[in-house]
């Protein structure tokens, strides 16, 4: 086992060579250049009272979190924070059916089932500014009402549902179909076969899509703002805040909602570690 | 293994037969086709009943497709599969009475290996309670029954192999396929389990049917050994009949162990063990150089090229071998009688 581990590291004792120190710097600048503004936007959420939307820290404290949830200016931040939850757990509901549908079905070539494919794959590079534009007017046409489940459902989901198919796509050509025919050959019918071993084998996939589509529907700003009616959701909420008012509450609600998408994302993946683990644990040597 | 559990073949058949089929398989011009490309072309065979039949050929021969229209995983493009005298040529996999071991096993990861084996009583709702028990006697049967609580990947190679064997044998089919069962295996391991399908299988006193490219394999295990080559069966029969009477250059150089020579009186196969080298003496021969000397053991294999550029071998008992040693490089006769000479068509 691990023959050649050796080799990588060019022998022992002699010491990691300069250029180990120089990519090492290229990409400590990297990560810095990607968590360096969010992480000055979490410092300064703990601004003291006195303090502003810059620095220097005065202080610190806590009040900035107290505001978010004080009835005053703030008071649509929860609510708003509610709508997104929930418009974001059905846009990820649908995404998972439709694409783990697609993914299945698409293993087997049809005519024409390269043109669907890059047909519903193409909107992803649409302009997501118009694509929402064009179902505002759309609904302005039909004379429909832009909301929450209607018209923003749909905007999102012409951002997910790409996203989400070509994700499948990656989860399903790992499948290895001798499961399906195990399956078959020891009579299970075609519903108990996708009940039974093709869903559960694909699980930590499928929760995996459900999960992106969810955080890409959770922080959608561009597609949604044009079609979301008379109730915003919580980064739209947040954009109106920072056009109107400037205070370190910007921050603390910055914070708090990272704070969630981590907790999310952070249970979900170690639940899909969990499975993969159990699957693929260390095998005895025979 | 241990004995096999109480087995009720009569009832899955419809009840009462007075006669008992000629054959457990049948293969009528059995043909697959593919687009352009014809995998399996017209063969018929025969395998009479509680045989232990192997499919031997090299990759792409279509010994794996012939297996999986047998299955019911792959359609058949032309002629008729009979199991104990039904057609079942357009029935669904679990209702031909076979079941499959596949190559990578394919056991469930997401299932112990007791609800891997409980699966197809899963399938056709039987109770949790009962079609434990009846899994763990099958675990019990391939010796697995103490680690019916792990998951597939948990479990080394050889352990995967009797958990699949368990799951396809709960089903309690009439004939058991299984492709390329022992490939995955270490060369170790591969003969114990080799000697435990076989055992298995006269114990369970059905057919079983089993792919493989290895002619150790095939000589070792099968009642019935057939030879493929490009979708035809070569040549079909026991392993001492094929080993002893090759039909053609095909399968003499392909069963391994003997020369294919050209000789005035046409192709013939002669068993390696069986050549010499030295002087003719008026038997049969062909001049040549020798190109490699390996030691075995009990025999040397002596390999020569000879001067009409075929390669040929001779093994040597080393006893032989020693009172007149060769080297790479010399000048050699290869020699055999007349006797051991079988001729052969060309293909």
């Amino acid at each position: 086992m691990m023959v050649g581990g050796q080799s990588y590291r060019g022998g022992v004792g002699r010491g990691r060579p300069w250029t180990f120190y120089a990519l090492a710097l290229l990409f400590g600048t990297f990560l810095l250049f990607l968590y360096g503004p969010m992480l000055v936007i979490y410092l300064l959420s703990f601004q003291g009272p006195n303090g502003g939307v810059t620095f220097p820290m005065v202080g610190t404290s806590v009040v900035w979190f107290e505001d978010i949830v004080k009835p005053g200016q703030m008071a649509n931040i929860p609510v708003s924070f509610g709508r997104s939850v929930a418009l974001a757990a059905v846009v990820s509901l649908v995404t998972v059916v439709t694409s783990v549908a697609a993914g299945l079905g698409f293993r087997r070539r049809f005519p024409g089932s390269g043109l669907l494919f890059y047909l519903a794959v193409a909107s992803l590079v649409m302009p997501s500014l118009l694509v929402g534009f064009g179902i505002g007017l759309e609904f302005k046409a039909l004379g429909l009402k832009t909301s929450l489940f209607t018209s923003a459902l749909g905007a999102q989901l012409t951002w997910t549902l790409p996203f989400g198919l070509f994700a499948m796509f990656a989860v399903v050509n790992r499948f290895n179909r001798a499961y399906e025919e195990a399956a078959s050959d020891l009579g299970a019918s075609a519903w108990q076969r996708l009940v039974n071993v093709t869903l559960p084998i694909l699980l930590p996939g499928i929760i995996g899509v459900g999960m992106g589509a969810f955080t890409l529907s959770y922080d959608e700003y561009a597609r949604t703002t044009l079609v979301i009616g008379d109730r915003n959701t919580l980064p739209l909420e947040i954009y109106a805040l920072i056009s109107s008012a400037t205070s370190p509450t910007l921050f603390a609600i910055g914070t708090v909602t990272t704070g969630v998408s981590f907790v999310i994302i952070g249970f979900t993946l170690w639940r899909i570690y969990r499975m993969q683990a159990r699957r693929t644990a260390a095998r005895p040597v025979p | 293994m241990r004995t096999a559990p109480g087995r009720d073949r009569g009832v899955r058949n419809g009840g009462d037969f007075s006669v008992e089929p000629r054959f457990d398989v049948e293969l009528v011009a059995v043909t697959k086709r593919y687009d352009r490309t014809v995998a399996v072309d017209a063969i018929s065979l025969r395998i009479s009943p509680g045989s232990y039949c192997c499919l031997l050929g090299p990759s792409g021969c279509g010994k794996t497709s012939t297996l999986r229209m047998i299955a019911g995983h792959e359609a058949v493009s032309d002629g008729d599969i009979l199991i104990r005298d039904r057609n079942i040529t357009e029935f669904p996999p679990a209702r031909r009475g076979t079941a499959m071991m596949f190559q990578s096993y394919a056991l469930f990861p997401h299932l112990n290996c007791l609800d891997n084996v409980a699966f197809s009583l899963k399938m056709r709702g039987v109770g949790k309670a009962a079609r434990h028990a009846r899994a763990r006697e099958f675990l019990e049967l391939v010796e697995m029954d103490e680690l019916a609580d792990r998951l597939p990947a948990q479990l080394s190679g050889g352990q995967q192999q009797r958990v699949a064997l368990a799951r396809s044998l709960i089903t309690d089919p009439q004939v058991l396929l299984l492709d390329e069962p022992l490939s995955a295996l270490d060369p170790f391991l591969r003969v114990r389990m080799r000697e435990e399908l076989k055992r298995l299988q006269r114990e369970l006193g059905i057919t079983f049917i089993h792919v493989t490219h290895s002619q150790d394999e095939a000589m070792a295990l099968a009642d019935l050994m057939v030879v493929m080559d490009e979708g035809r069966i070569r040549q079909s029969g026991t392993p001492r009949e094929i080993f002893e009477q090759p039909a053609s250059s095909f399968v003499a150089r392909f069963i391994g162990g003997h020369n294919v020579l050209g000789t005035p009186g046409g192709l013939v196969a002669v068993r390696a063990d069986r050549c010499r080298i030295g002087a003719p003496n008026g038997k049969a021969h062909l001049p040549g150089r020798v190109a490699a000397v390996e030691y075995q053991g009990p025999v040397v294999r002596v390999a020569l090229e000879l001067q009409s550029g075929e390669l040929a071998a001779a093994l040597l008992p080393d006893d032989v071998y020693f009172a007149g040693p060769v080297q790479p490089g010399e000048p050699a006769t290869l020699v055999w009688s007349d006797a051991d000479a079988r001729p052969l068509v060309a293909g």
